[in-house]
């Protein structure tokens, strides 16, 4: 009897590089979805599920699933992938330095001068006179 | 890469300006890369180069060899400065993916309003 394929491992791994790359390329981009990536993991879940439906397929009736073989190593491959995600999630996007030099609120800001886009020097003192205040956003920069 | 803190901010522009507050990025961005950015993503707040990383070691936000190729680069961090040059907030994220919202922000320059009103 000609057994069938096992979709279901192959979903399973689908879905995980799905989850994965779709946080990266999308969901990073909104706050709601970014700060704590619950799509993400969500579709984690469902994928180990999906990968679980079918290694028991494949290991409970293997008269009539394949995927013995298969399976495990998309298995394998889905869970390094979602390991390393969580990895990414929970240390590396925090290893940056607590800064604890930083002037605090009631301290005075430092001035500066410094050249915008255009090249023309912009002044922190010359920006307070002109507004009632100046929210000052350092970002990591694209290099 | 990640735009969508420069972004959020790029689109509630009109409320820190109705405030009379001027929103500045700085980075160690060179001013072409600035132009690029600020032209793709239509950018219309001042975007400061800090190529030698002076002011942003002066705030103390310095991420040392944090670059993609291991240069010395700013950390997302936020401060807050009044008229008077005193800082009023401070938000010094302990992860890379979570930034300040523009309605946080708003939310502290309307506070102070208010306390200035009292």
């Amino acid at each position: 009897m000609k057994r069938n394929w096992n979709a279901w491992v192959w979903a399973g791994f689908g879905l995980t590089l799905f989850s994965a790359f779709s946080y990266i390329l999308y969901f990073v981009r909104f706050p709601v979805t970014r700060d704590v990536p619950w799509v993400s993991l969500l579709l984690f879940i469902v994928a180990v599920w999906l990968l679980a439906v079918g290694l028991k397929r494949a290991y409970g009736q293997p008269e009539q699933y394949r995927g013995k073989v298969s399976g495990v190593i998309l298995s394998v491959l889905s869970l390094s992938l979602i390991g390393l995600f969580c990895y990414g999630l929970l240390v590396l996007t925090k290893d940056i330095p607590r800064s604890e030099d930083a002037p605090r609120a009631g301290q005075h800001a430092p001035e500066f001068t410094l050249p915008d886009a255009a090249g023309k020097p912009v002044a922190l003192s010359e920006l307070l006179k002109t507004h009632k205040g100046a929210l000052l956003i350092f970002y990591r920069g694209y290099w | 890469m990640c735009n969508s803190e420069l972004r959020g901010f790029e689109r509630a522009l009109n409320e820190f300006h109705a405030r009379g507050v001027e929103v500045v990025a700085i980075s160690v961005d060179s001013n072409e890369d600035s132009r690029k950015l600020g032209a793709s993503q239509g950018y219309t707040y001042p975007f400061l180069s800090d190529g030698k990383a002076e002011v942003i070691r002066r705030y103390g936000v310095l991420h040392p060899r944090g670059g993609a190729d291991g240069q010395d680069i700013a950390r997302p961090a936020e401060f807050l400065v009044d008229a008077a040059g005193t800082i009023k907030w401070v938000n010094l994220t302990d992860d890379i993916r979570v930034r300040a919202r523009p309605e946080n922000a708003l939310r502290v320059v309307d506070q102070l309003t208010l306390d200035a009103a009292r």
